[in-house]
Protein backbone atom coordinates (compact mmCIF):
# COMPACT_ATOMS: atom_id res chain seq x y z
CA UNK A 1 0.00 0.00 0.00
CA UNK A 2 1.26 3.30 -0.75
CA UNK A 3 0.87 6.87 0.13
CA UNK A 4 -1.07 7.57 -3.28
CA UNK A 5 -4.26 4.87 -1.74
CA UNK A 6 -3.80 6.59 1.24
CA UNK A 7 -4.44 9.97 -0.33
CA UNK A 8 -7.02 8.37 -2.70
CA UNK A 9 -9.00 7.02 0.06
CA UNK A 10 -8.97 10.47 1.47
CA UNK A 11 -10.76 12.01 -1.61
CA UNK A 12 -13.20 9.65 -1.51
CA UNK A 13 -13.98 10.26 1.97
CA UNK A 14 -13.87 13.96 2.09
CA UNK A 15 -15.95 13.96 -0.88
CA UNK A 16 -19.04 12.76 -0.52
CA UNK A 17 -21.40 14.82 1.44
CA UNK A 18 -22.65 11.20 3.95
CA UNK A 19 -19.27 12.01 6.07
CA UNK A 20 -19.59 14.99 7.02
CA UNK A 21 -23.31 14.83 7.75
CA UNK A 22 -22.98 11.54 9.89
CA UNK A 23 -19.91 13.00 11.88
CA UNK A 24 -22.15 16.17 12.51
CA UNK A 25 -24.88 13.84 13.86
CA UNK A 26 -22.49 11.78 16.21
CA UNK A 27 -20.76 15.32 17.57
CA UNK A 28 -24.16 16.93 17.99
CA UNK A 29 -25.82 13.69 19.45
CA UNK A 30 -22.85 12.50 21.52
CA UNK A 31 -22.67 16.06 23.47
CA UNK A 32 -25.95 17.19 23.09
CA UNK A 33 -27.29 13.88 24.93
CA UNK A 34 -24.27 14.12 27.65
CA UNK A 35 -25.23 17.57 28.14
CA UNK A 36 -28.73 17.03 28.59
CA UNK A 37 -28.33 14.47 31.01
CA UNK A 38 -25.96 16.56 33.07
CA UNK A 39 -28.11 19.26 33.08
CA UNK A 40 -30.67 16.89 34.44
CA UNK A 41 -28.81 15.79 36.91
CA UNK A 42 -27.27 19.33 38.27
CA UNK A 43 -30.82 20.37 38.43
CA UNK A 44 -32.17 17.57 40.26
CA UNK A 45 -29.36 17.37 42.67
CA UNK A 46 -31.21 18.40 45.61
CA UNK A 47 -34.47 16.75 45.16
CA UNK A 48 -35.54 13.71 47.67
CA UNK A 49 -35.73 10.49 46.54
CA UNK A 50 -33.42 7.81 45.49
CA UNK A 51 -30.74 9.54 43.49
CA UNK A 52 -28.76 6.16 41.97
CA UNK A 53 -26.99 8.24 39.41
CA UNK A 54 -25.03 10.02 42.33
CA UNK A 55 -23.97 6.39 43.63
CA UNK A 56 -22.61 6.11 39.77
CA UNK A 57 -20.96 9.16 39.54
CA UNK A 58 -18.38 7.96 42.29
CA UNK A 59 -18.02 4.41 41.25
CA UNK A 60 -18.15 4.70 37.71
CA UNK A 61 -18.60 8.28 36.66
CA UNK A 62 -17.53 7.95 32.76
CA UNK A 63 -20.82 4.98 32.69
CA UNK A 64 -23.12 8.30 33.26
CA UNK A 65 -21.04 10.77 31.72
CA UNK A 66 -20.56 8.82 28.39
CA UNK A 67 -23.55 6.51 28.98
CA UNK A 68 -26.46 8.55 26.86
CA UNK A 69 -24.62 10.12 24.56
CA UNK A 70 -22.59 8.09 23.10
CA UNK A 71 -24.88 5.26 23.40
CA UNK A 72 -26.79 6.87 20.43
CA UNK A 73 -23.96 8.90 19.14
CA UNK A 74 -22.22 5.68 18.30
CA UNK A 75 -24.49 4.79 16.18
CA UNK A 76 -23.68 7.64 13.34
CA UNK A 77 -20.14 5.80 13.85
CA UNK A 78 -21.72 2.94 12.62
CA UNK A 79 -23.08 4.23 9.97
CA UNK A 80 -20.61 6.12 8.83
CA UNK A 81 -18.44 2.89 8.51
CA UNK A 82 -20.81 1.26 6.74
CA UNK A 83 -21.24 3.51 4.55
CA UNK A 84 -17.92 4.24 3.71
CA UNK A 85 -17.55 0.82 1.95
CA UNK A 86 -21.15 -0.03 1.23
CA UNK A 87 -21.58 2.83 -0.86
CA UNK A 88 -19.17 2.20 -3.14
CA UNK A 89 -21.18 -1.18 -3.85
CA UNK A 90 -24.69 0.55 -4.04
CA UNK A 91 -23.84 3.16 -6.22
CA UNK A 92 -21.46 1.15 -8.73
CA UNK A 93 -18.02 3.16 -7.24
CA UNK A 94 -16.62 -0.17 -6.73
CA UNK A 95 -15.54 -0.57 -10.21
CA UNK A 96 -13.67 2.13 -10.74
CA UNK A 97 -12.25 1.60 -7.24
CA UNK A 98 -11.19 -2.18 -8.47
CA UNK A 99 -10.29 -1.26 -11.53
CA UNK A 100 -7.43 0.92 -10.52
CA UNK A 101 -6.47 -1.09 -7.60
CA UNK A 102 -7.04 -4.91 -9.10
CA UNK A 103 -5.41 -6.59 -5.96
CA UNK A 104 -8.30 -5.40 -3.80
CA UNK A 105 -6.98 -5.50 -0.66
CA UNK A 106 -4.40 -2.71 -0.48
CA UNK A 107 -7.70 -0.58 -1.30
CA UNK A 108 -9.03 -2.07 1.85
CA UNK A 109 -6.18 -1.21 3.97
CA UNK A 110 -6.10 2.57 2.81
CA UNK A 111 -9.59 2.70 3.10
CA UNK A 112 -9.66 1.12 7.20
CA UNK A 113 -7.04 2.91 8.12
CA UNK A 114 -7.97 6.60 6.69
CA UNK A 115 -11.56 5.86 8.27
CA UNK A 116 -9.75 4.41 11.77
CA UNK A 117 -7.79 7.96 11.55
CA UNK A 118 -11.28 10.37 10.91
CA UNK A 119 -13.13 8.10 13.56
CA UNK A 120 -10.09 8.65 16.25
CA UNK A 121 -9.83 12.04 16.08
CA UNK A 122 -13.61 12.99 15.76
CA UNK A 123 -13.58 10.53 18.68
CA UNK A 124 -11.00 11.67 20.94
CA UNK A 125 -12.47 15.30 20.39
CA UNK A 126 -16.16 14.70 20.35
CA UNK A 127 -15.02 12.27 23.84
CA UNK A 128 -12.93 15.09 25.33
CA UNK A 129 -15.98 17.57 24.50
CA UNK A 130 -18.34 15.71 26.39
CA UNK A 131 -16.20 14.85 29.53
CA UNK A 132 -15.42 18.24 30.06
CA UNK A 133 -18.88 19.77 29.31
CA UNK A 134 -20.62 17.31 31.22
CA UNK A 135 -17.97 17.74 34.48
CA UNK A 136 -18.28 21.74 34.67
CA UNK A 137 -22.12 21.36 34.21
CA UNK A 138 -21.72 18.71 37.70
CA UNK A 139 -18.81 20.90 39.13
CA UNK A 140 -20.70 22.39 41.82
CA UNK A 141 -21.91 18.66 43.28
CA UNK A 142 -19.15 16.52 42.58
CA UNK A 143 -15.63 17.01 41.06
CA UNK A 144 -14.80 14.39 38.61
CA UNK A 145 -11.38 15.23 36.23
CA UNK A 146 -8.53 13.60 34.67
CA UNK A 147 -6.83 12.39 37.82
CA UNK A 148 -9.54 10.53 39.34
CA UNK A 149 -8.55 6.88 39.30
CA UNK A 150 -9.77 5.26 36.12
CA UNK A 151 -11.16 8.25 34.85
CA UNK A 152 -8.58 9.35 32.04
CA UNK A 153 -7.99 5.67 31.00
CA UNK A 154 -12.12 5.18 30.36
CA UNK A 155 -11.60 8.50 28.11
CA UNK A 156 -8.69 6.70 26.62
CA UNK A 157 -10.92 3.43 26.05
CA UNK A 158 -13.83 5.31 25.27
CA UNK A 159 -11.79 7.15 21.94
CA UNK A 160 -10.29 3.55 21.18
CA UNK A 161 -13.89 1.88 21.58
CA UNK A 162 -15.46 4.21 18.66
CA UNK A 163 -12.27 3.85 16.41
CA UNK A 164 -12.81 0.09 16.57
CA UNK A 165 -16.37 0.06 16.78
CA UNK A 166 -15.95 1.91 13.22
CA UNK A 167 -13.83 -0.69 11.65
CA UNK A 168 -15.88 -3.66 12.96
CA UNK A 169 -19.15 -1.59 11.09
CA UNK A 170 -16.63 -0.99 7.73
CA UNK A 171 -16.28 -4.72 7.87
CA UNK A 172 -19.72 -5.73 8.14
CA UNK A 173 -20.51 -3.23 5.41
CA UNK A 174 -17.99 -4.84 3.17
CA UNK A 175 -19.29 -8.10 3.94
CA UNK A 176 -23.34 -7.57 3.60
CA UNK A 177 -22.50 -4.53 1.03
CA UNK A 178 -26.29 -3.90 1.10
CA UNK A 179 -26.38 -0.44 3.24
CA UNK A 180 -29.54 -1.07 4.87
CA UNK A 181 -28.62 -4.79 5.23
CA UNK A 182 -25.09 -3.71 7.02
CA UNK A 183 -26.87 -0.91 9.13
CA UNK A 184 -29.50 -3.42 10.82
CA UNK A 185 -26.73 -6.06 11.03
CA UNK A 186 -24.78 -3.70 13.01
CA UNK A 187 -27.52 -2.23 15.03
CA UNK A 188 -28.53 -6.10 16.24
CA UNK A 189 -25.26 -6.34 17.37
CA UNK A 190 -24.82 -3.37 19.19
CA UNK A 191 -28.50 -2.71 20.73
CA UNK A 192 -30.13 -5.60 20.19
CA UNK A 193 -28.32 -8.87 20.80
CA UNK A 194 -26.95 -8.06 24.13
CA UNK A 195 -29.79 -7.31 25.98
CA UNK A 196 -31.63 -10.42 24.58
CA UNK A 197 -29.11 -12.62 25.90
CA UNK A 198 -28.53 -11.54 28.86
CA UNK A 199 -32.30 -12.54 29.34
CA UNK A 200 -30.76 -16.23 29.47
CA UNK A 201 -30.22 -16.98 33.21
CA UNK A 202 -27.23 -18.90 33.74
CA UNK A 203 -23.51 -18.75 33.80
CA UNK A 204 -22.72 -19.68 30.49
CA UNK A 205 -25.00 -17.11 28.79
CA UNK A 206 -23.09 -14.69 31.49
CA UNK A 207 -20.02 -15.44 30.12
CA UNK A 208 -21.43 -15.65 26.14
CA UNK A 209 -23.08 -12.12 27.00
CA UNK A 210 -19.77 -11.00 27.94
CA UNK A 211 -17.48 -11.70 25.37
CA UNK A 212 -20.00 -9.89 23.00
CA UNK A 213 -17.72 -7.15 20.66
CA UNK A 214 -19.47 -4.14 22.07
CA UNK A 215 -20.12 -5.58 25.73
CA UNK A 216 -16.69 -6.54 25.73
CA UNK A 217 -15.39 -3.10 24.09
CA UNK A 218 -17.28 -0.83 25.98
CA UNK A 219 -15.39 -2.34 29.26
CA UNK A 220 -12.71 0.19 28.39
CA UNK A 221 -15.05 3.01 28.75
CA UNK A 222 -15.62 2.24 32.61
CA UNK A 223 -13.84 3.80 35.16
CA UNK A 224 -13.78 1.07 37.18
CA UNK A 225 -14.99 -2.63 37.01
CA UNK A 226 -18.30 -3.21 38.30
CA UNK A 227 -19.31 -7.21 39.63
CA UNK A 228 -20.63 -9.27 36.82
CA UNK A 229 -17.63 -7.90 34.50
CA UNK A 230 -16.24 -11.40 33.35
CA UNK A 231 -13.84 -9.28 31.55
CA UNK A 232 -11.09 -6.96 32.80
CA UNK A 233 -10.85 -3.32 30.71
CA UNK A 234 -8.04 -4.46 28.78
CA UNK A 235 -9.18 -7.83 27.82
CA UNK A 236 -12.79 -6.76 27.54
CA UNK A 237 -11.15 -4.20 24.58
CA UNK A 238 -8.89 -7.17 23.08
CA UNK A 239 -11.63 -8.99 22.38
CA UNK A 240 -13.49 -6.28 20.94
CA UNK A 241 -10.19 -6.31 18.74
CA UNK A 242 -10.14 -9.70 17.63
CA UNK A 243 -14.00 -9.58 16.61
CA UNK A 244 -13.12 -6.86 14.56
CA UNK A 245 -9.73 -8.33 12.82
CA UNK A 246 -11.79 -11.42 11.91
CA UNK A 247 -14.39 -9.70 10.28
CA UNK A 248 -11.78 -7.12 8.94
CA UNK A 249 -10.01 -10.62 7.36
CA UNK A 250 -13.30 -11.95 6.01
CA UNK A 251 -14.58 -9.14 4.78
CA UNK A 252 -10.77 -9.12 2.75
CA UNK A 253 -11.14 -12.76 1.44
CA UNK A 254 -14.39 -12.15 0.03
CA UNK A 255 -13.14 -9.12 -0.99
CA UNK A 256 -10.75 -10.98 -2.95
CA UNK A 257 -13.06 -13.97 -3.93
CA UNK A 258 -16.15 -12.14 -4.70
CA UNK A 259 -17.34 -11.06 -8.68
CA UNK A 260 -17.19 -7.38 -8.10
CA UNK B 1 9.47 -13.63 -24.87
CA UNK B 2 7.75 -10.02 -24.89
CA UNK B 3 4.52 -9.43 -25.76
CA UNK B 4 3.42 -6.39 -27.44
CA UNK B 5 2.33 -4.05 -24.48
CA UNK B 6 -1.00 -3.35 -26.00
CA UNK B 7 -2.01 -6.77 -27.11
CA UNK B 8 -4.67 -8.55 -25.45
CA UNK B 9 -4.97 -12.25 -25.47
CA UNK B 10 -8.22 -14.45 -24.02
CA UNK B 11 -7.50 -17.46 -23.98
CA UNK B 12 -10.28 -20.76 -23.48
CA UNK B 13 -11.79 -17.78 -21.26
CA UNK B 14 -15.13 -19.63 -19.38
CA UNK B 15 -17.56 -18.11 -17.02
CA UNK B 16 -20.37 -19.59 -15.40
CA UNK B 17 -23.46 -17.88 -13.36
CA UNK B 18 -25.56 -20.91 -11.66
CA UNK B 19 -26.02 -23.32 -14.81
CA UNK B 20 -25.97 -20.85 -17.48
CA UNK B 21 -22.27 -20.51 -19.22
CA UNK B 22 -22.06 -16.90 -19.97
CA UNK B 23 -18.70 -16.77 -21.40
CA UNK B 24 -17.81 -20.21 -23.23
CA UNK B 25 -14.05 -21.26 -23.59
CA UNK B 26 -13.52 -17.74 -25.90
CA UNK B 27 -10.08 -17.31 -27.18
CA UNK B 28 -8.96 -14.09 -29.47
CA UNK B 29 -6.91 -11.52 -29.41
CA UNK B 30 -6.88 -7.98 -30.05
CA UNK B 31 -3.98 -6.08 -31.85
CA UNK B 32 -2.76 -2.72 -31.19
CA UNK B 33 -3.47 0.40 -33.16
CA UNK B 34 -6.73 -0.78 -35.13
CA UNK B 35 -10.56 -0.23 -33.72
CA UNK B 36 -11.60 -3.96 -32.60
CA UNK B 37 -15.42 -4.26 -32.83
CA UNK B 38 -16.64 -6.76 -30.18
CA UNK B 39 -19.76 -7.81 -31.20
CA UNK B 40 -23.01 -9.71 -30.17
CA UNK B 41 -26.70 -9.29 -29.52
CA UNK B 42 -27.59 -8.69 -26.14
CA UNK B 43 -26.71 -10.37 -23.12
CA UNK B 44 -24.08 -13.05 -25.98
CA UNK B 45 -21.24 -12.45 -22.91
CA UNK B 46 -19.59 -9.46 -24.01
CA UNK B 47 -19.38 -7.05 -20.79
CA UNK B 48 -19.01 -10.62 -18.98
CA UNK B 49 -15.63 -10.93 -20.90
CA UNK B 50 -15.07 -7.18 -20.60
CA UNK B 51 -15.40 -8.09 -16.86
CA UNK B 52 -12.88 -10.84 -17.15
CA UNK B 53 -10.70 -8.95 -19.12
CA UNK B 54 -10.50 -6.25 -16.05
CA UNK B 55 -10.08 -8.39 -13.39
CA UNK B 56 -13.37 -7.43 -11.98
CA UNK B 57 -15.01 -11.18 -12.28
CA UNK B 58 -12.69 -14.37 -11.79
CA UNK B 59 -12.84 -16.49 -15.20
CA UNK B 60 -14.40 -19.95 -13.96
CA UNK B 61 -11.58 -20.82 -16.52
CA UNK B 62 -9.18 -19.97 -19.03
CA UNK B 63 -7.31 -16.52 -19.02
CA UNK B 64 -6.81 -13.16 -20.07
CA UNK B 65 -3.73 -10.89 -20.63
CA UNK B 66 -3.07 -7.59 -21.40
CA UNK B 67 0.73 -7.08 -22.78
CA UNK B 68 1.37 -10.62 -21.49
CA UNK B 69 0.05 -10.10 -17.62
CA UNK B 70 -3.28 -10.54 -15.75
CA UNK B 71 -4.91 -7.49 -14.90
CA UNK B 72 -4.41 -8.18 -11.39
CA UNK B 73 -0.78 -8.36 -11.58
CA UNK B 74 -0.87 -4.85 -13.33
CA UNK B 75 0.65 -2.18 -10.24
CA UNK B 76 -0.91 0.60 -12.11
CA UNK B 77 -3.31 -0.89 -13.84
CA UNK B 78 -4.70 2.36 -15.31
CA UNK B 79 -1.48 3.35 -16.64
CA UNK B 80 -1.77 0.05 -19.35
CA UNK B 81 -5.58 -0.49 -19.51
CA UNK B 82 -8.73 2.07 -19.81
CA UNK B 83 -11.97 0.63 -19.32
CA UNK B 84 -15.29 1.91 -19.51
CA UNK B 85 -17.81 -0.49 -18.51
CA UNK B 86 -20.93 -0.12 -17.08
CA UNK B 87 -21.67 3.90 -17.01
CA UNK B 88 -23.10 3.37 -13.42
CA UNK B 89 -19.57 3.35 -11.84
CA UNK B 90 -19.45 6.70 -10.17
CA UNK B 91 -20.51 8.08 -6.68
CA UNK B 92 -23.67 10.34 -7.85
CA UNK B 93 -22.43 12.79 -4.68
CA UNK B 94 -18.89 13.11 -5.72
CA UNK B 95 -17.81 15.75 -8.60
CA UNK B 96 -16.47 15.05 -11.50
CA UNK B 97 -13.07 16.30 -10.55
CA UNK B 98 -12.95 14.16 -6.95
CA UNK B 99 -13.74 11.19 -8.89
CA UNK B 100 -10.80 11.41 -11.42
CA UNK B 101 -8.70 13.00 -8.58
CA UNK B 102 -9.22 9.52 -6.23
CA UNK B 103 -8.17 7.46 -9.40
CA UNK B 104 -5.36 9.85 -10.22
CA UNK B 105 -3.78 9.35 -6.47
CA UNK B 106 -4.82 5.62 -6.35
CA UNK B 107 -1.93 5.83 -9.45
CA UNK B 108 0.70 7.88 -8.45
CA UNK B 109 -0.11 10.67 -11.41
CA UNK B 110 -0.77 14.36 -10.59
CA UNK B 111 -3.67 15.93 -9.57
CA UNK B 112 -3.20 18.04 -12.86
CA UNK B 113 -4.23 14.68 -15.11
CA UNK B 114 -8.01 15.29 -13.51
CA UNK B 115 -8.00 18.74 -15.26
CA UNK B 116 -6.85 17.68 -18.56
CA UNK B 117 -8.46 14.45 -18.98
CA UNK B 118 -11.71 16.59 -18.70
CA UNK B 119 -10.51 19.33 -20.80
CA UNK B 120 -10.29 16.54 -23.28
CA UNK B 121 -13.59 15.30 -23.01
CA UNK B 122 -15.15 19.08 -22.57
CA UNK B 123 -16.24 18.34 -18.87
CA UNK B 124 -14.41 21.06 -17.49
CA UNK B 125 -17.07 23.49 -16.68
CA UNK B 126 -19.12 20.70 -14.51
CA UNK B 127 -15.73 19.77 -12.70
CA UNK B 128 -17.27 20.88 -9.68
CA UNK B 129 -20.55 19.40 -10.22
CA UNK B 130 -21.69 16.28 -8.25
CA UNK B 131 -21.79 13.20 -10.92
CA UNK B 132 -25.05 12.15 -10.00
CA UNK B 133 -26.62 15.52 -12.05
CA UNK B 134 -25.22 14.63 -14.99
CA UNK B 135 -26.99 13.60 -18.51
CA UNK B 136 -26.26 10.50 -19.91
CA UNK B 137 -23.45 11.67 -22.42
CA UNK B 138 -21.84 13.46 -19.57
CA UNK B 139 -21.57 10.46 -17.41
CA UNK B 140 -20.08 8.69 -20.29
CA UNK B 141 -17.70 11.72 -21.02
CA UNK B 142 -16.68 11.43 -17.36
CA UNK B 143 -16.27 7.65 -17.92
CA UNK B 144 -14.04 8.53 -21.10
CA UNK B 145 -11.98 10.97 -19.29
CA UNK B 146 -11.45 8.29 -16.29
CA UNK B 147 -10.28 5.43 -18.98
CA UNK B 148 -7.90 8.27 -20.10
CA UNK B 149 -6.51 8.98 -16.96
CA UNK B 150 -3.44 7.35 -17.38
CA UNK B 151 -2.76 7.83 -20.88
CA UNK B 152 -2.80 3.89 -21.39
CA UNK B 153 -2.56 1.81 -24.31
CA UNK B 154 -5.26 -0.10 -24.45
CA UNK B 155 -8.92 1.00 -23.82
CA UNK B 156 -11.84 -1.15 -23.37
CA UNK B 157 -15.12 0.26 -24.14
CA UNK B 158 -18.43 -1.33 -23.25
CA UNK B 159 -21.47 0.31 -25.22
CA UNK B 160 -19.59 3.73 -25.29
CA UNK B 161 -22.52 5.46 -27.44
CA UNK B 162 -25.40 3.64 -25.54
CA UNK B 163 -27.69 7.28 -25.06
CA UNK B 164 -25.71 9.22 -26.77
CA UNK B 165 -27.04 11.99 -29.31
CA UNK B 166 -25.70 12.01 -32.88
CA UNK B 167 -23.14 14.57 -31.87
CA UNK B 168 -21.89 12.55 -29.06
CA UNK B 169 -21.84 9.17 -31.15
CA UNK B 170 -20.06 11.51 -33.84
CA UNK B 171 -16.98 12.40 -30.90
CA UNK B 172 -17.01 8.76 -29.27
CA UNK B 173 -16.48 7.35 -33.06
CA UNK B 174 -13.48 9.94 -34.20
CA UNK B 175 -12.23 9.91 -30.73
CA UNK B 176 -11.60 5.99 -31.50
CA UNK B 177 -10.52 6.33 -34.66
CA UNK B 178 -7.66 8.56 -33.76
CA UNK B 179 -6.64 7.07 -30.62
CA UNK B 180 -6.19 3.45 -32.86
CA UNK B 181 -4.50 6.18 -35.01
CA UNK B 182 -1.89 6.68 -32.18
CA UNK B 183 -1.18 3.17 -32.48
CA UNK B 184 -3.58 2.27 -29.38
CA UNK B 185 -5.74 -0.81 -29.06
CA UNK B 186 -9.31 -0.11 -29.14
CA UNK B 187 -11.61 -2.75 -27.89
CA UNK B 188 -15.31 -1.46 -28.02
CA UNK B 189 -18.49 -3.58 -27.85
CA UNK B 190 -21.50 -3.02 -29.34
CA UNK B 191 -24.69 -4.66 -30.00
CA UNK B 192 -25.33 -2.21 -32.83
CA UNK B 193 -23.98 -3.68 -36.35
CA UNK B 194 -24.62 -0.26 -38.76
CA UNK B 195 -22.22 1.91 -35.93
CA UNK B 196 -19.64 -1.04 -35.62
CA UNK B 197 -19.98 -1.10 -39.81
CA UNK B 198 -18.26 2.97 -39.24
CA UNK B 199 -15.55 2.76 -36.28
CA UNK B 200 -14.44 -1.27 -36.24
CA UNK B 201 -11.38 -2.14 -38.60
CA UNK B 202 -11.63 -5.70 -37.15
CA UNK B 203 -14.47 -8.12 -35.95
CA UNK B 204 -14.41 -10.85 -32.78
CA UNK B 205 -18.42 -11.71 -32.86
CA UNK B 206 -20.18 -13.85 -30.11
CA UNK B 207 -22.80 -15.45 -29.18
CA UNK B 208 -23.76 -17.35 -26.32
CA UNK B 209 -20.72 -16.93 -25.07
CA UNK B 210 -18.67 -18.65 -27.94
CA UNK B 211 -17.24 -17.35 -30.98
CA UNK B 212 -18.41 -17.35 -33.98
CA UNK B 213 -16.13 -14.57 -35.96
CA UNK B 214 -12.46 -13.24 -35.51
CA UNK B 215 -11.82 -11.51 -38.80
CA UNK B 216 -11.69 -8.22 -40.71
CA UNK B 217 -14.49 -6.20 -41.32
CA UNK B 218 -14.69 -6.80 -44.92
CA UNK B 219 -14.03 -10.76 -44.71
CA UNK B 220 -16.64 -11.05 -42.09
CA UNK B 221 -19.46 -9.75 -44.83
CA UNK B 222 -17.51 -11.67 -47.14
CA UNK B 223 -17.33 -14.92 -45.90
CA UNK B 224 -20.13 -15.00 -43.15
CA UNK B 225 -23.26 -14.66 -45.90
CA UNK B 226 -23.53 -16.30 -49.51
CA UNK B 227 -23.59 -13.82 -52.11
CA UNK B 228 -26.41 -12.78 -54.15
CA UNK B 229 -27.42 -11.45 -57.25
CA UNK B 230 -30.68 -9.40 -58.00
CA UNK B 231 -32.06 -10.28 -61.00
CA UNK B 232 -35.29 -8.50 -63.15
CA UNK B 233 -36.30 -9.96 -66.00
CA UNK B 234 -39.68 -10.29 -67.91
CA UNK B 235 -39.34 -13.27 -68.33
CA UNK B 236 -38.41 -14.71 -65.60
CA UNK B 237 -40.32 -17.80 -65.23
CA UNK B 238 -37.79 -19.23 -68.46
CA UNK B 239 -35.12 -18.07 -66.97
CA UNK B 240 -35.70 -19.75 -63.52
CA UNK B 241 -35.60 -22.91 -65.55
CA UNK B 242 -32.12 -22.05 -67.10
CA UNK B 243 -30.76 -20.93 -63.23
CA UNK B 244 -32.40 -23.76 -61.73
CA UNK B 245 -30.54 -26.47 -64.34
CA UNK B 246 -27.14 -24.78 -64.07
CA UNK B 247 -27.40 -25.28 -60.47
CA UNK B 248 -28.33 -21.97 -58.71
CA UNK B 249 -31.29 -21.23 -56.48
CA UNK B 250 -33.93 -19.04 -57.13
CA UNK B 251 -35.50 -17.74 -53.38
CA UNK B 252 -39.06 -16.60 -54.32
CA UNK B 253 -40.51 -13.81 -53.14
CA UNK B 254 -37.18 -12.25 -51.70
CA UNK B 255 -36.99 -9.39 -53.84
CA UNK B 256 -39.15 -6.40 -53.95
CA UNK B 257 -41.92 -6.52 -55.39
CA UNK B 258 -43.13 -6.12 -59.13
CA UNK B 259 -41.29 -3.29 -60.74
CA UNK B 260 -42.42 -0.19 -62.99
CA UNK B 261 -42.30 -2.47 -65.72
CA UNK B 262 -44.12 -5.50 -63.95
CA UNK B 263 -41.16 -7.96 -63.77
CA UNK B 264 -40.58 -9.87 -60.95
CA UNK B 265 -37.12 -9.76 -59.13
CA UNK B 266 -35.42 -12.86 -58.33
CA UNK B 267 -32.91 -13.17 -55.95
CA UNK B 268 -30.34 -15.83 -57.44
CA UNK B 269 -27.41 -17.57 -54.91
CA UNK B 270 -24.88 -20.39 -56.30
CA UNK B 271 -24.22 -18.57 -59.40
CA UNK B 272 -21.81 -15.28 -59.92
CA UNK B 273 -23.93 -12.33 -61.80
CA UNK B 274 -21.62 -12.53 -65.02
CA UNK B 275 -22.81 -16.70 -65.44
CA UNK B 276 -26.77 -15.04 -65.58
CA UNK B 277 -25.65 -13.09 -67.81
CA UNK B 278 -24.26 -15.50 -70.50
CA UNK B 279 -27.30 -17.99 -69.32
CA UNK B 280 -30.05 -14.34 -70.00
CA UNK B 281 -27.97 -13.74 -73.73
CA UNK B 282 -27.73 -17.66 -74.72
CA UNK B 283 -31.30 -17.98 -74.43
CA UNK B 284 -32.17 -14.78 -75.83
CA UNK B 285 -33.57 -13.30 -72.79
CA UNK B 286 -33.85 -10.06 -71.78
CA UNK B 287 -32.53 -8.42 -68.53
CA UNK B 288 -34.09 -5.15 -66.92
CA UNK B 289 -31.61 -5.64 -64.13
CA UNK B 290 -28.70 -8.08 -63.16
CA UNK B 291 -27.00 -6.96 -60.10
CA UNK B 292 -24.70 -8.34 -56.98
CA UNK B 293 -25.69 -7.69 -53.51
CA UNK B 294 -23.16 -7.91 -50.86
CA UNK B 295 -25.11 -8.15 -47.51
CA UNK B 296 -24.72 -5.38 -45.53
CA UNK B 297 -22.52 -5.55 -41.32
CA UNK B 298 -25.92 -5.98 -40.23
CA UNK B 299 -27.63 -8.69 -42.51
CA UNK B 300 -24.18 -10.82 -41.94
CA UNK B 301 -24.22 -9.86 -38.18
CA UNK B 302 -28.42 -11.06 -38.32
CA UNK B 303 -27.70 -13.93 -40.14
CA UNK B 304 -25.26 -15.22 -37.65
CA UNK B 305 -26.39 -14.42 -34.44
CA UNK B 306 -30.00 -15.00 -35.13
CA UNK B 307 -30.53 -18.43 -34.56
CA UNK B 308 -28.15 -20.41 -31.94
CA UNK B 309 -28.55 -23.71 -33.47
CA UNK B 310 -26.68 -21.86 -37.20
CA UNK B 311 -23.63 -22.01 -34.49
CA UNK B 312 -23.64 -25.67 -33.75
CA UNK B 313 -22.36 -26.13 -37.67
CA UNK B 314 -19.51 -23.92 -37.22
CA UNK B 315 -18.68 -24.06 -33.39
CA UNK B 316 -17.03 -27.88 -32.05
CA UNK B 317 -19.92 -29.83 -30.34
CA UNK B 318 -20.86 -28.75 -26.98
CA UNK B 319 -22.80 -30.82 -24.54
CA UNK B 320 -26.68 -29.60 -25.30
CA UNK B 321 -27.52 -29.99 -21.42
CA UNK B 322 -26.33 -27.28 -19.12
CA UNK B 323 -26.40 -29.56 -16.08
CA UNK B 324 -24.67 -32.03 -17.88
CA UNK B 325 -21.50 -29.87 -19.31
CA UNK B 326 -18.39 -31.42 -18.37
CA UNK B 327 -15.98 -28.90 -19.80
CA UNK B 328 -12.14 -29.33 -18.72
CA UNK B 329 -12.01 -25.91 -17.55
CA UNK B 330 -9.12 -25.38 -14.60
CA UNK B 331 -11.28 -23.77 -11.66
CA UNK B 332 -14.66 -24.19 -10.22
CA UNK B 333 -16.70 -21.92 -8.73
Amino acid sequence: MTAGLLAAEWTKIRSVRSTLWTLLVFVVVAIGFSALVALVISNTWNNPGNHPNHITLVTDPTAVLFGAGFGLGQLAMCVLGVIVISSEYSTGAIRSSLLAVPRRIPMLAAKAIVFMLLDFVVSAITVFAVFFISTAILRSHISITLSTTGVARACIGGILYLTVLGLFSLAIGGLIRHTAGAIATVIALVLVVPPLISLIPGTIANHVHGYLPTIAGTLVAQTSEQSGDVLSPWQGFGVFCIWTAVLLGACGYLLMHRDA
Amino acid sequence: MAEPPGLIEARELTKRFGDKVAVDHLSFNVEPGRVTGFLGPNGAGKSTTMRLITGLDRPDGGTATIGGRGYRQLTKPLTVVGALLEARSIHPGRSARNHLLYLAQTQELPAKRADEVLDLVGLRDVANKRAGGFSLGMTQRLGIAAAMLGDPPVLLLDEPVNGLDPEGIRWVRNFMRQLAGEGRTIFVSSHLMSEMAVTADHLIVIGRGSLIADSSAEDFIERSSERSVLVKSPDSARLRELITAEGGTVQKDTAPGEDKNGDEGMIVTGLPAPRIGELAASASLVLHELTPRLPSLEEAFMELTADSVEFGKIEPPKTAAPGTAATPTAGTS
